[in-house]
């Protein structure tokens, strides 16, 4: 594994910040633009998230590769209330914020990989990768 | 960074330039309202050509301003939504159900100016029926 770009999350400012640092390292991964989009898309979702419900946190970027497939990682870190209940969570609709509902199964669904991991009172992780298309 | 709003006749102009905060959207939609009830405009155009990315809030501020324009007299077009940034909002499950959104701002003004006189022309028609 390459570099790592960590991104502390604790303003809405960074999540401009967060999504479009996304974008360039994925252009340097070499991602459509279309998929460029994407992946912003979804850390713009998942930042969002770290500072709604743990108001503060990161976000580490990463270049990955497996094989010849290149591609890039995001993990969002924080240490805030934990999800209780992640299956819900994952629904489409639900939401504890009166929100769209639409962030974390919309990224999942944005992304190949997609992992939750969280504790109750100790926060949550969210691994998330993205695959180039092999040509 | 502000979004600035400009007036054309009856319509105001919103024209995003560069990737927004949720802040500066939220801003955004209190500026419109507030002008909208202000000046008595009959339409909003706004441009989102500008927009990186079009994700739940953004998605959800830009549906607040449509209904909350029309509940104040004007209609709302939504302008300039970029292919890829369509593409992932699609992906998000996300929709601007019941916001007209059309290619750039020349189509935007001609569908308020058939929107406005729509309404025009069916308020006689309605009134004698
Ligand atoms: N980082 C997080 N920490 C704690 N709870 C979270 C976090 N991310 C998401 N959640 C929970 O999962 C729910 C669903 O999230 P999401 O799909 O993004 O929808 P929304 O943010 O619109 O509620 C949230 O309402 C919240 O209860
Ligand atoms: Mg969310």
């Amino acid at each position: 594994m390459g570099e790592e770009l960590r991104l502390p999350i604790a303003a809405d400012v960074d999540v401009v910040e967060a999504r479009q640092q996304g974008r360039a390292l994925a252009a340097v991964a070499g991602f459509s633009s279309g998929e460029q989009t994407v992946i912003a898309a979804a850390i713009s979702e998942i930042a969002r998230n770290i500072l709604m419900y743990a108001k503060k946190g990161e976000i580490i970027l990463g270049l990955v590769q497996n094989g010849d497939r290149q591609g890039v990682s995001v993990v969002a870190i924080d240490q805030g209330p934990g999800i209780p209940d992640i299956d819900r969570a994952m629904q489409y609709g639900y939401s504890t914020s009166h929100g769209v509902g639409a962030g974390l199964p919309g990224a999942k669904r944005l992304m190949d990989e997609f992992e939750v991991d969280s504790v109750v009172g100790r926060g949550t992780t969210i691994t998330m990768k993205k695959w180039r298309r092999s040509i | 960074m502000e979004v600035p709003i400009l007036r054309q006749g009856q319509y105001l102009i919103a024209s995003i330039q560069s990737a927004l905060t949720d802040a500066d959207l939220s801003h955004l939609r209190e500026a419109l309202i507030a002008q909208v009830g202000r000046s008595r405009c009959r339409g909003v155009i706004v441009d989102v050509t500008a927009l990186d990315v079009m994700d739940s809030f953004a998605v959800r501020t830009l549906r607040d301003i449509a209904h909350m324009a029309r509940l104040r007299g004007a209609e709302t077009v939504i302008v300039g939504i970029q292919p890829d940034v369509a593409f992932a909002m699609v992906q998000l499950g996300l929709t601007l159900k019941g916001v007209a959104t059309v290619l750039d701002l020349e189509e935007g003004l001609a569908f308020l100016d058939s929107r406005t006189k729509a309404t025009l022309d069916t308020k006689p028609k309605r009134g004698r029926g």
